[in-house]
């Protein structure tokens, strides 16, 4: 699938939007140390004070300014979620496709094993397995990735046992195809639709997982800064909050802003991926 | 008396990139209660969009850009939903030509045929399952009463088919339209159905459009034939009157087709075969499909293997690819005895026998362009890269007449029918094959379509010196290229020999039967057959 400068120059207004908010994103991840007025753990002033210079968004119950560690915190939860999509996908796909070509022992044996993890309700058995590992940033890729790679597994499984029925497959088993070239040149192109609206799902998905571990306190770790853990750490504020004046309603808001960063992504992630998909399909409008 | 259905200067409209393009242009039909009018040409000619048009319906995509549908003096062009709605299915009825795609596999049969009469307010429920039944037996369906208690995929293609003109029939409709409703059936269900639907279509008292490709059929079916061709209209008359002398080049050559015959071979056949099936006995599971299956393919020559659906004919195709674990027996080719595990074979093995699917369709992979489809044998088999590679495929494109330039880095998805099954033939090519076996290559084409495919397979015959292992349920195919047949019934080998011993009598029952069931141009065949059958059914 190759992207096109004429294919990105046609693009419709809500993939434009969305590709618009998913490079501000990436550009702020990287330039993070650059954009950030001050240090992600740097203790800056008194705590909780109003949206005014230089603490543009104010500062949190330690008085860290909110600013520097919403812009940290796009570098540590995006480029982590990331990671752990692209490895699940990998470890999903390529073990589904592998199951629905191969068949026989490999088919069932992987298929049991990704029902016994699907039948525990993944947050708690991420829990489980964290609790057990401890909360290193690897752990926490890992059994997310594990966890993930499941449904991935179950789709590509599916999609592709429908590819394999088709005349064009049996053309490349008689000439003596590997099982390399069937999955990679004969089964993958024909199953990329589904898998790629599956990854932007799945991105948003790992995303808000994440942010649920740091909520409960067995995500990222203090004091990285990580939109989840900013949620939980604000929520508070909601209840004690005077909306009375201008001033005072900041307070009440703080914890919408890290909330508000994962929902801008999760919506521009997805407008992407609707168009890519749209593309991927042939379907003229 | 005034005309039933009457369309005038109908013109509709596709879209293209964006862009409207005429695909039927400017069409005159009429028709008279009590009328069936054969609507006849290849693919593209426009007849389902002007069979479809009858109804005032147009597919997405398409729009009706001019002329007027009058239907019993009512205006279908732009007339209102509800109006439409309340036509379709009580007085005009559609017939498609996929019935197992045009039923829902979720419902039973009965209740599929009660839906149309009680929506309409035209009977009650009861009423329709007792109407039901006897429809069923006017249609000669096994077990009437029980029949339609049964789900689609619980019943035949040919039942099917049966059950849908039951079911368009339901409503007793002014006109029925059947869209190529015996094209996906095999020649001796195919009598049937086209016995039953003239029977009851004339008991009813309808008039109907018969949409086909197939000349012989319509001249069975028809009052009066409407050849078109680009969305025009070539010529109608009378059907005796159209077969006895078309007017047009266009219809001579549709008549022509019929009768394409390769020149007569000069030299014998070497006395080895290539291709030996001994005694060979397979299946799926359990169940044999094969039982003792023996035939021999000389080198250079053409075996036609034919026989109805589920007569075993794919399977055999499969057992000597090595797709079929064979229970015993063996195949021998060249000399050689092949082992039955596809993967066990040597590349050479593979490299020599080539296979090519019914349905070009799913024969190709919808991501790889030509260039690789046509590409990855000469690869693998020969080892053949970059530019060495490119002018092979550039010699095997125009060895299969299609210019390429134009082809070299398509996409499947923009070819038509026949190019598709162009590209498959290359494809066998590119690996230097000795022996081809041909699955039903032309059924999913149209007549002048697949006669082109049957000329470039004698052509590379000639050429190249190839074997053909050809399987269809066409006798017309048969006839025209076959040097020796094998005819299969229920998995056995029911009688084999050499064409012309074959197409001469005396048959093998089976044998006879086929022969029979193909349609012949003269429009008293179907009631002439059916009546010697049954004199010799009685005596």
């Amino acid at each position: 699938m190759s992207l096109s400068f004429s294919k990105l120059r046609a693009a419709p207004l809500s993939a434009r939007v969305g590709i618009a908010l998913i490079l501000l994103y990436a550009s702020v991840a990287i330039l993070a140390p650059l954009l950030a007025p001050f240090g992600e753990a740097e203790i800056v002033g008194a705590k909780y004070l109003p949206w005014q210079a230089p603490h543009w968004l104010g500062t949190d119950a330690l008085g860290r300014d909110v600013l520097s560690r919403l812009i940290y915190g796009a570098r540590n939860t995006v480029g982590i979620a990331l990671v752990t999509t692209i490895l699940a996908f990998l470890l999903g796909t390529s073990a589904g496709l592998m199951a629905a070509t191969r068949g026989g022992w490999f088919d069932t044996l992987s298929s049991r094993v990704v029902d016994v993890l699907m039948a525990v309700p993944s947050l708690i058995f991420a829990l489980l397995i964290l609790t057990i590992t401890g909360t290193s940033v690897v752990a926490l890729v890992l059994v997310i990735a594990v966890l993930d790679s499941t449904r991935v597994f179950r789709l590509s499984r599916a999609v592709a046992q429908g590819v394999l029925t088709m005349d064009y497959i049996e053309v490349a088993r008689m000439r003596g195809e590997g099982l390399g070239w069937i999955i990679r040149r004969e089964i993958l192109p024909n199953v990329s639709a589904p898998l790629i609206a599956e990854f932007g799902l799945r991105f948003c998905f790992v995303f808000l997982f994440i942010s649920a571990l740091s909520f409960l306190g067995l995500g990222l770790q203090p004091p990285t800064a990580d939109w989840g853990s900013m949620v939980r750490e604000s929520a508070k504020l909601i209840a004690f909050a005077n909306f009375s004046s201008w001033q005072a309603a900041t307070f009440g808001l703080a914890p919408l802003l890290p909330a508000g960063a994962i929902a801008a992504l999760t919506v521009g992630v997805n407008l992407v991926v609707d168009w890519v998909l749209h593309l991927s399909s042939g379907l003229k409008d | 008396m005034t005309n039933l259905l009457e369309i005038r200067d109908l013109r509709i409209d596709a879209q293209t990139d964006g862009r409207w393009t005429g695909i039927v242009k400017g069409v005159d039909l009429v028709l008279k209660r009590g009328e069936v009018l054969g609507l006849i040409g290849e693919s593209g000619a426009g007849k389902s969009t002007v069979g479809l048009a009858a109804m005032g319906y147009v597919k997405p995509g398409c729009r009706i850009s001019g002329g007027s549908v009058r239907f019993d003096g009512q205006e279908l062009v732009g007339a209102s939903q509800g109006l439409l709605r309340g036509l379709r299915g009580r007085r005009i009825a559609y017939v498609a030509q996929s019935s197992a795609a045009a039923f829902n596999p979720a419902w039973r049969l009965i209740d599929q045929y009660c839906e149309g009469p009680v929506r309409h307010g035209v009977m009650t429920r009861a009423q329709a399952r007792t109407e039901a039944v006897d429809l069923f037996r006017d249609l000669r369906l096994p077990e009437p009463e029980r029949i339609g208690l049964r789900y689609p995929h619980q019943v035949s293609g040919g039942q099917l088919q049966r059950a849908m003109t039951a079911m368009a029939l339901a409503c007793h409709p002014d006109l029925i339209i059947f869209d190529e409703p015996t094209t996906a059936l095999d020649v001796t269900t195919q009598i049937e159905v086209l016995a039953a639907i003239r029977d009851v279509v004339r008991q009813h008292h309808a008039a109907a459009i018969y949409i086909t490709h197939d000349l012989a059929v319509v001249a069975q079916m028809a009052d009066r034939i409407k050849v078109l061709l680009k969305g025009e209209e070539v010529e109608e008359a009378p059907t005796a009157e159209m077969l006895a002398a078309p007017q047009e080049d266009y219809t001579r050559s549709l008549w022509a087709v019929r009768s394409f015959r390769p020149s007569p071979r000069t030299e014998p056949a070497p006395p080895a075969p290539i291709l030996r099936v001994q005694n060979v006995t397979g299946g799926y599971g359990g169940h044999m499909v094969l039982q003792n299956i023996s035939f021999e393919v000389p080198r250079g020559r053409t075996v036609a293997v034919v026989g109805e659906s589920g007569s075993g004919k794919s399977t055999t195709a499969r057992a000597i690819m090595g797709l079929l674990p064979l229970k015993a027996g063996k195949v021998v080719f060249d000399g050689a005895v092949l082992t039955d595990e596809g993967n066990q074979r040597q590349r050479d093995l593979h490299r020599r026998m080539q296979m090519i699917h019914q349905m070009a369709d799913v024969a190709l992979n919808p991501r790889h362009r030509i260039r690789e489809v046509i590409g990855r044998p000469l690869e693998f088999f020969l080892g053949l890269k970059g530019e060495a590679r490119d002018r092979r495929i550039r010699e095997l494109l125009e060895q299969i007449e299609l210019d390429p330039d134009r082809f070299f880095d398509r996409l499947p998805g923009e070819l038509s029918g026949g190019q598709k099954q162009r590209v498959c033939i290359a494809r066998a090519l590119a690996a230097g094959p000795e022996f081809i076996i041909c699955d039903e290559v032309t059924s999913a084409l149209d007549q002048l379509v697949a006669e082109g495919i049957l000329r470039l397979l004698d052509r590379l015959q000639r050429e190249l010196g190839l074997s053909y292992l050809f399987i269809t349920h066409d006798l017309a195919t048969v006839r025209s290229i076959a040097d020796d047949v094998v005819v299969m019934q229920g998995g056995r080998v029911v009688e084999q020999g050499p064409k012309d011993e074959m197409f001469t009598p005396p048959h093998h029952p089976y044998t006879d039967r086929l022969l029979s069931s193909v349609p012949e141009m003269d429009p008293t065949w179907l009631t002439r057959l059916l009546a010697a059958r049954e004199a010799g059914a009685k005596g």
